[in-house]
C-alpha cells in the first residue's frame, strides 16, 4: 500500500485494469454458484448459449444492452463532471411519466410527429429531474448523491400516486396506464428490418437500440470533441482551475446533471415506448444502478460503456435462460455480479491497479 | 379516554416502525462521525435480516439469529472499510456496491436453500423475539390513569432488540460525547491529520467506527426479520436504510436528535398506514403517498438550507492520505 498513485501504461489503465476486475468479479460469481451446489462451467455454457446461441437470444441481449447503454452513459457523463449521479432510476421514472403523458395526450398527432415528441418529452423529463439536484448542489450546496437518492424515492412514490389516483387505466386493478395507440410506439426491430429481407424472431428489441447507438456517438462527440465537453472534463478534473479559466463550475454542474438525466430517460424510451407500451410501476427494475457498474467498468468512455453494456446484456439474457434450466440460479446473480464489479472496478480500483502493476513487472522480469 | 388509547396505539406503532430506523441511523452516525460515509446501511440491514432469519430458523434461537445478523452485517462493513479506509476508494461507490451485493445475495441464497422465492421459513416460539412485559405494567395501567396506559401500551411490550436499540442510543450518546475514544473518533471525522499527528491510528479508529456501524445495522436488520416479521422476505428493508440516512442528516449527526428524527419518520409511516382510505373531516382523503414522501422531501429541503443548516463532519467522505 503506497500513498502515491500507481503509474500504469495507458493501455493497461484503460483495458487491463477493468478486465482484471471483471474477471475477478466473475470468479466470485462462480464461487457463489459453486456454493449453492451448481457447476460454474455448466452455468457459464448455458448462459452464453442462452444469450448468444440464437437470433432470438442475441435480439434479447441487445434489448437489455440498450437499457445499459443509456444508464451507463448517464452515469459516465456525470462522472466526467466529477459528479456521482445515483438518481438514474428516478430520472428514468420521471422520463417514463413524461413519455407516457405525451403518448396518451398527443395521440391525435400522426406517428412521425408523436414519437419524436414523446422521445423528447422523456429526455426533457429526465433532464429536469437531473437538473434539480444539480441546481441544488450548484447554488444551495446540498450534495448531488444524497439528493438523487431521495429523488429516487420521491419519483417512485409520485408514480404510485399518479398511477393509482390520476392517470391509471379506469376500471383496472393494476397500477398502469391504458395501452398507447399503435402509432405511438417504437417500431420493433423484427418489423423494422423485415423490408430489408432480414428475418428476426419477435422480441422486445426495438428502434430504441438505434437511438442508444446514436447516443454513444453523440456522447463521445460531446465529451471529447466539443467546447462544452472540454468544460465538463475541466470542472471534473479541477473545479478551481476551471473557474480560473472562465468556466463556471456551477453552470457546468447543472448542465452535466441535465444531460445525465436526459440520457437516463433513454431507459424509459426503450421500456415504456418500445416494450411495455404503457406506464407501469417499477419499470426501471434496477437498470439505473447497474448503469453505475457499466460506467465504472467502461472507464466513462463511450466505447467502454458499449462493451460493458453488452456484457451486462449477455448476463441478463443468459441469466434469464439459465434460470429456466437451473432454477436455483436466479437472475439476481446479475445484481451480485454488478455489485462486485462496482466494488472492484470502482471502490477497490487502487487494489486492482496494484495487482496489474505487479503482474506487468513480473512480465518484464524486474 | 378513547383518544388516549388511539394515541397510545399510534405511538406504539410509530415506535415499532422507528426501531430499525434508529439502529441504522445510529450506525450511520458512528461511521460518518469518523469520516466514513456509508450509503450501504440498507444493504447491511438486509443481509442481517437474512442471516438472522436463517440462523434463527435453523437453531430455534432468536438470540443466535441476532448474533448471526450482526456478524453478517459486520462482514459487509469490513468490506466497506477495506475499500474506503485501506484502499482509499470512493465511499459512495463502495456503498452502492454493498447495497447491490446484499440485494442479490439474499435472494439467491434464500431461493437456493428454501426455494420459496427467497423467503425463509416462518419463525415460531423461541426462534422469534417476543414481547417483553416490563414489571408493574398491568398494575400501573389499572391504577394510574393516562401514564399507566401509555406505560403498558408503549413502554412495555416491545421486543428485546427494541430495548437494545434504546440502550445503543444511550451508549452512543455517552461514548461519543464523554469518553476519550469518542473524542478521538469525532476528531478523526473532522481533522484526521491532527489525530495522526497525535500518534493515534486514523485507520484503526475508522475501522472501529465501521465495525460498530455494522453491529448496529445488524441489530436493525434482525429486528425487522426476527421481531417485527416472522422471517425474511426479499427486499424487506424497502428503503429503511435510506430513510435512516435522511434521519442522520436531519439530526445533524447527533444521537439524541437522531432519535427524534427516527420517531418523526416512524410516526409519519404509522400515520400513513392508519390514514389509508380514511377521509379526514374538512380535508378529505389524504393520499398516503404524500405522507410517505415527506421524509425524503424534508431531507432535500433541509439539505438545501431552506430550513436550518446542516453541518456534516468536515472530513466525511474523504480518504485520509498520510503525507510523506
Amino acid at each position: 500500500m503506497s500513498a502515491a498513485p500507481i503509474d500504469l501504461p495507458r493501455w493497461a489503465d484503460t483495458a487491463l485494469v477493468p478486465l482484471v476486475s471483471v474477471a475477478a468479479a466473475l470468479v466470485i460469481a462462480g464461487l457463489v454458484v459453486l456454493g449453492i451446489g451448481e457447476s460454474p462451467l455448466e452455468a457459464t455454457a448455458l448462459l452464453l448459449r442462452g444469450a448468444l446461441g440464437s437470433a432470438e437470444g442475441i435480439s434479447f441481449t441487445l434489448y437489455y444492452t440498450t437499457n445499459f447503454i443509456f444508464t451507463g452513459l448517464a452515469v459516465a457523463v456525470a462522472f466526467h463532471a466529477g459528479l456521482f449521479n445515483i438518481g438514474g432510476e428516478g430520472q428514468a421514472t420521471i422520463a417514463g411519466i413524461f413519455a407516457a403523458l405525451a403518448c396518451l395526450w398527443l395521440a391525435p398527432l400522426p406517428g412521425v410527429l408523436l414519437v419524436p415528441l414523446a422521445v423528447l418529452a422523456a429526455a426533457g423529463g429526465g433532464a429536469l429531474y437531473g437538473l434539480i439536484p444539480g441546481w441544488l448542489q450548484a447554488t444551495r450546496g446540498s450534495h448531488v448523491v444524497i439528493t438523487t437518492i431521495m429523488f429516487n424515492f420521491l419519483a417512485a412514490t409520485l408514480t404510485v400516486y399518479l398511477l393509482v389516483e390520476v392517470i391509471g387505466k379506469p376500471g383496472s386493478m393494476q397500477p398502469e396506464t391504458a395501452e398507447f395507440a399503435s402509432h405511438a410506439i417504437l417500431t420493433p426491430m423484427h418489423r423494422l428490418l423485415a423490408p430489408l429481407g432480414v428475418k428476426l424472431p419477435a422480441t422486445p428489441l426495438n428502434s430504441a437500440f438505434l437511438l442508444a447507438l446514436a447516443a454513444l456517438v453523440a456522447v463521445w462527440a460531446l465529451i471529447f470533441r466539443s467546447r462544452l465537453g472540454y468544460a465538463i472534463r475541466t470542472v471534473g478534473a479541477n473545479p478551481g482551475a476551471a473557474a480560473y479559466a472562465g468556466i463556471s463550475p456551477a453552470r457546468i454542474t447543472m448542465v452535466a446533471m441535465a444531460i445525465s438525466g436526459a440520457l437516463a430517460g433513454g431507459l424509459a424510451v426503450n421500456e415504456v415506448m418500445g416494450v411495455q407500451h404503457r406506464l407501469l410501476l417499477d419499470f426501471t427494475a434496477g437498470y439505473g444502478f447497474v448503469g453505475i457498474a457499466v460506467a465504472l467498468m467502461g472507464r466513462g468512455h463511450p466505447v467502454g460503456v458499449a462493451l460493458a453494456a453488452l456484457l451486462f446484456g449477455v448476463l441478463y439474457q443468459g441469466g434469464a435462460e439459465l434460470s429456466f434450466d437451473k432454477p436455483a440460479i436466479t437472475r439476481d446473480m446479475v445484481v451480485v455480479i454488478g455489485g462486485v464489479i462496482i466494488l472492484f472496478a470502482g471502490a477497490l480500483d487502487g487494489l486492482f491497479r496494484r495487482v496489474v502493476a505487479s503482474l506487468l513487472r513480473i512480465g518484464r522480469g524486474d | 379516554m378513547d383518544w388516549v388509547a388511539t394515541f397510545a396505539v399510534i405511538l406504539d406503532s410509530a415506535i415499532r416502525l422507528s426501531v430499525p430506523l434508529l439502529c441504522a441511523a445510529l450506525a450511520g452516525l458512528w461511521s460518518e462521525r469518523a469520516g466514513v460515509v456509508d450509503i450501504g446501511l440498507e444493504g447491511k440491514m438486509l443481509i442481517a435480516a437474512f442471516a438472522s432469519a436463517v440462523i434463527a430458523a435453523q437453531s430455534g434461537s432468536a438470540w443466535a439469529g441476532l448474533i448471526a445478523g450482526m456478524l453478517a452485517s459486520i462482514a459487509l462493513s469490513l468490506v466497506h472499510g477495506f475499500a474506503a479506509i485501506t484502499w482509499r476508494g470512493n465511499q459512495i461507490v463502495s456503498g452502492v456496491a454493498i447495497n447491490m451485493l446484499a440485494a442479490g445475495l439474499t435472494v439467491i441464497l434464500g431461493n437456493a436453500w428454501y426455494g420459496q422465492g427467497g423467503r425463509t421459513p416462518t419463525l415460531e416460539g423461541a426462534a422469534r423475539f417476543g414481547e417483553v412485559t416490563l414489571p408493574f405494567a398491568t398494575t400501573l395501567r389499572s391504577h394510574i390513569p393516562v401514564l399507566g396506559l401509555i406505560y403498558d401500551e408503549v413502554v412495555s411490550g416491545q421486543s428485546a432488540p427494541a430495548y437494545l436499540a434504546v440502550l445503543a442510543l444511550v451508549v452512543t450518546a455517552v461514548v461519543l460525547k464523554r469518553t476519550r475514544f469518542g473524542l478521538r473518533l469525532r476528531a478523526v471525522g473532522e481533522n484526521p491529520a491532527a489525530v495522526d499527528t497525535a500518534g493515534i491510528s486514523v485507520a484503526g479508529l475508522r475501522y472501529g467506527a465501521v465495525i460498530i456501524c455494522g453491529a448496529l445495522c445488524g441489530l436493525g436488520g434482525t429486528y425487522l426479520a426476527v421481531s417485527q416479521s416472522a422471517g425474511f422476505l426479499p427486499h424487506m428493508t424497502a428503503g429503511k436504510g435510506f430513510i435512516a440516512l435522511a434521519a442522520v442528516i436531519f439530526a445533524n449527526w447527533r444521537p439524541w436528535q437522531a432519535l427524534w428524527a427516527c420517531l418523526l419518520f416512524g410516526a409519519l409511516d404509522a400515520i400513513a398506514i392508519r390514514l389509508q382510505g380514511v377521509a379526514l373531516p374538512g380535508i378529505g382523503q389524504v393520499p398516503v403517498q404524500a405522507i410517505q414522501a415527506l421524509p425524503y422531501l424534508m431531507t432535500v429541503i433541509l439539505l438545501a438550507g431552506f430550513i436550518g443548516k446542516s453541518t456534516p463532519p468536515k472530513a466525511s467522505g474523504l480518504p485520509y492520505v498520510k503525507e510523506r
